[in-house]
């Protein structure tokens, strides 16, 4: 399982990276990995509003289609369009391939660090 | 290969009698401008042609189809016969009705059957199928409380372990879908329940048996939970085949359904449909019922419920599949249903204890008419996952059971034998599952690279996905 730089984590595997009030959200390598193949990316749209452990987005493997849970409350202010004709993205590069990018970040749920992540998924497995 | 490729220009039969009428072409605007591009071929070839995709595919005509949640029981021939007479076939759905009192009667008589096997009021037989059935209970359950002014009402409650149309249907039909959380033993958490009920609940959605092959236990009160805050419970009779006929879902507190007649009641399934999804309901939702109902009892006669909302397809439904489905209900008869019921479960449980030594079950407790394994240890240990058990399933003539669902149960797969198979078959399966299952253990590699014994290999499920072909380019 690979991690990213200077990111946090959730329990639901999705990562984020903040810069001041600013936040960037993506699914974690062991999420993409766990899910297999995306075929389709279902994302919001730019001035949406997000809430903490609402869905808001969802992604379909050739399994599954399954909800991807906010870490953050917010404003959606851009959306990785490349996404939604490259869902591929996701499987390749999960740390570069951002979902949203959030403005106005009013909460966030308690995150976890990389060290602390990778124990919690070690945990899950056990 | 497609029968477009396989024509050759001016070649073809034509079984159609010399035109007695004049000719007349229709008006300009409404002519066709493209080339028809139909395939010109001999009869002898065309015949070759489907036998050929005859023999390529597979049907519960030729084994074992344990396909979970989907009741693949074998569909009895008198079914055909019946469906097959010329005063079922040669009617018409304008006809006066003075003149088809018979094919009212086939409604009539499998409305009252069906509705004393799940404790309904009335039934309508006009939905296509399964979550055709949803949206239209959706539907009811909206009319009901518009009628009554109630228009806070906006949420369905549905549990993680439904099928994937139930929050699709209550989308369709306007409703934002909150999903309950299951507990441990995949019943319903009473307590988040609870938690999410209140007065914008228009409704809860639920099979029982649950997704899992389990009877929630505490069906009772969950239904009451939703009629105390004002809600209507809906019933996805998916998995009806586990208790027809023994529990009725009238009496567990439910006020509509939908059955599946190409699950339960032996009607065809699949490619082979087309399939009947009627909803039945109790009294206070008989009025919103759509298309028109049979009423009478010397002359039949159609009848539009008073505040119907309207068609949902044409007509009165799959009609011959209707026949089909009454045909089996009376060859059946009331001792019949419940043994058929009773040899679904005892079936799956017989699957269940032969492999639970080495297949891990997601719920080891008695199980009800399927039973759900976990691959998840298997793909750690070995890399196997549950595709690749399925894919070997394939190479030794069986198909594969439902995998990857319910989404609760990682690596899942889902087995469903019905009452309709023999102990020789199961054991034969049996036999196929734990010869694969060490496999797994031993060449993992030769399971990733299954099937191989079939017409076409492992086909990339992902490429699929992503680019569809979906058109015949000429």
């Amino acid at each position: 399982m690979k991690l990213g730089e200077g990111l946090v984590y959730s329990k639901s595997h999705e990562w984020v990276k903040f810069e001041g009030d600013t936040a960037w959200v993506g699914l974690t390598d062991y999420a993409q990995s766990e899910l297999g193949d995306l075929v389709y990316v279902n994302l919001p749209e730019a001035g949406d509003e997000i809430e903490v452990e609402e869905t808001f987005a969802d992604v379909e493997s050739v399994k599954a289609v399954s909800d991807v849970y906010s870490p953050i409350t917010g404003t959606v202010c851009e959306i990785n369009e490349e996404l939604l004709d490259s869902p591929e993205k996701i499987n390749e590069d999960p740390y570069g391939a951002w979902l949203v990018k959030v403005e106005n970040v009013t909460a966030k749920e308690e995150l976890l660090s990389g060290e602390e992540y990778e124990a919690f998924v070690a945990s899950e497995q056990a | 290969m497609l029968v477009f490729e396989k024509s050759k220009e001016g070649r073809g039969f034509s079984s159609l009698p010399a035109c007695d009428v004049p000719e007349v072409l229709p008006k300009e605007e409404y002519r066709r401008g493209l080339e028809l591009h139909l395939p010109e071929i001999s009869e002898n070839d065309l015949s070759r042609h489907y036998t050929e995709l005859a023999k390529k595919s597979y049907g519960v005509n030729d084994g074992f189809y344990p396909l979970g949640s989907c009741t693949m029981k074998y569909n009895p021939k008198i079914n055909e016969d019946m469906a097959g007479l010329p005063q079922f076939t040669e009617i018409h759905p304008l006809q006066p009705e003075s003149t088809i009192q018979g094919c009212l009667e086939v409604i009539q008589k499998a409305e009252e059957y069906l509705c004393e096997i799940t404790g309904m009021n009335r039934m309508t037989m006009q939905p296509a199928a399964g979550a055709h059935g949803e949206f239209t209970g959706l539907l009811l359950i909206k009319a009901y409380h518009e009628s009554r002014g109630d228009h806070k009402r906006t949420k369905i409650i549905v549990p993680d372990s439904a099928h994937g149309t139930n929050p699709a249907s209550a989308t369709m039909a306007g409703y934002s879908v909150v999903s309950v959380p299951s507990m441990e033993d995949g019943c319903v958490d009473l307590e988040k329940l609870r938690a999410v009920v209140g007065e914008d609940t228009a409704g809860l959605m639920l099979t029982n048996p649950n997704t899992v092959g389990l009877f929630d236990k505490n069906i009772l009160e969950i239904t009451d939970i939703i009629h105390e805050c004002g809600g209507v419970n809906y019933y996805d009779g998916a998995n009806l085949n586990a208790v027809m006929g023994i529990v009725r879902p009238g009496d567990m507190g439910f006020d509509v359904i939908h059955l599946n007649l190409h699950k339960t009641f032996s009607t065809p399934h699949g490619g082979g449909g087309p399939g009947s999804g009627p909803v039945g309901c109790k009294e206070f939702l008989a009025e919103f019922l759509p298309s028109v109902l049979v009423e009478g009892t010397e002359k039949l006669t159609l009848k539009k419920p008073e505040h119907s909302i309207g068609e949902v397809k044409s007509f009165y439904g799959n009609f011959l599949v209707v026949v089909r489905a009454l045909t089996y209900l009376m060859t059946l008869g009331k001792e019949g249903i419940p043994e058929a019921s009773q040899n679904a479960v005892l079936n799956a449980n017989y699957m269940m204890n032969k492999l639970k030594d080495i297949y891990p079950m997601a719920y080891d407790e008695v199980c009800m008419h399927e039973f759900v394994m976990s691959m998840e240890e298997l793909k750690k240990g070995t890399g196997v996952s549950a595709l690749d058990i399925a894919k070997g399933l394939v190479d030794n003539g069986i198909h594969p059971p439902t995998m990857y669902f319910p989404l609760i149960v990682h690596e899942a797969l889902m087995v469903e034998p019905t009452e309709t198979e023999s102990k020789e078959t199961m054991d034969k399966a049996i036999k196929v599952f734990r010869k694969i299952y060490n496999f797994a253990i031993t060449a993992p590699d030769s399971l990733h690279q299954a099937p191989v014994t079939t017409p076409v290999t492992r086909l990339d499920e992902v490429e699929a996905a992503r680019n569809p072909v979906l058109r015949y380019q000429f």
